[in-house]
């Protein structure tokens, strides 16, 4: 069992579909960060979804999902800033890595066109 | 030809029987064809397979959900290929994150009342086997007993 049961966790829906969960979290947060099924939270707590995961910011608080196989899913939620923290810090490395991505394309893509000389020697 | 690959039979929750039934029969069937099996799930559905195997004569081993959630994430260890059995929305919740976690080959067994529609629904990468069984396990081992491995 996870420790995530241990901690002081506030129970905002119960035994629901995960779709229900995820639209709960978007729109009761004031920030929704997506992550993959199999992000750690709580030290010992690996997230359970169908892809996008939407995880929540509410004040010092981590809305997330909770899924249990012969109860449903539950929304929870839990002050954390550390555990905010590295989720904003997430995020950023994704939002860093993507536009070195699109940096690397454009870079490729505005090389410039082979002239015309070139291509006659040829 | 399978020796020494690995499989893992992921259960869900054990109120719809033929999941007994069908974990006991796949796990015997794929240690007979040489495959290493692992059977994973919480409690209740282990504590069922424990009594109902008591000799380990069928399934050798077996492991924690989280627990197995947790290695193939951080890289500890991972399947060739994996059955995840489900009948819920939560079932059909673990096998996406299975999907999205391991590198092995994965079938989505689905049964109960419902299975054609939660067939229908699953979007992720996973080779679908359906059957609408609750209490005879017959349609479902068809299913199984057609699959390539």
């Amino acid at each position: 069992m996870s420790c995530i049961e241990q901690l002081k966790y506030r129970l905002y829906l119960e035994r629901t579909s995960f779709k229900e969960a995820r639209e709960y979290i978007e729109k009761n947060s004031e920030e929704v960060y997506y992550v993959d099924p199999g992000y750690r939270i709580f030290k010992d707590y690996y997230i359970i979804g169908i892809p996008p995961v939407a995880m929540g910011v509410r004040g010092k608080e981590l809305l997330f999902t909770y899924v249990k196989p012969c109860h449903g899913t539950f929304v929870m939620g839990i002050d954390s800033d550390e555990e905010i923290a590295r989720l904003r810090e997430n995020e950023a490395r994704k939002v860093k890595g993507s536009l070195k991505k699109a940096d690397k394309a454009k870079a490729e893509s505005s090389s410039p066109p082979a002239s015309f000389a070139e291509i006659y020697r040829k | 030809m399978n020796q020494g690959k690995s499989a893992l039979l992921v259960m869900g929750c054990p109120e719809v029987p033929v999941q007994i039934s069908m974990v006991i029969y796949l796990a015997h069937k794929l240690k007979k064809a040489g495959w290493d099996v692992t059977v994973a799930g919480t409690n209740a559905p282990v504590k069922l397979l424990k009594v109902a195997d008591p000799e380990s004569y069928y399934v050798q081993k077996m492991a924690d959900l989280d627990q197995t959630i947790a290695d193939i994430v951080e890289k500890k260890y991972d399947y060739d290929i994996c059955f995840a059995f489900m009948h819920s929305d939560a079932g059909m919740t673990y096998g996406a994150t299975f999907s999205a976690i391991s590198h092995a080959r994965l079938f989505a067994v689905v049964f109960g009342k419902n299975a054609e529609a939660l067939g229908e629904s699953i979007d992720y990468p996973a080779e679908k086997i359906v059957a609408v069984a609750t209490h005879n396990p017959g349609p479902l081992k068809n299913k199984i007993d057609k699959v390539a491995l």
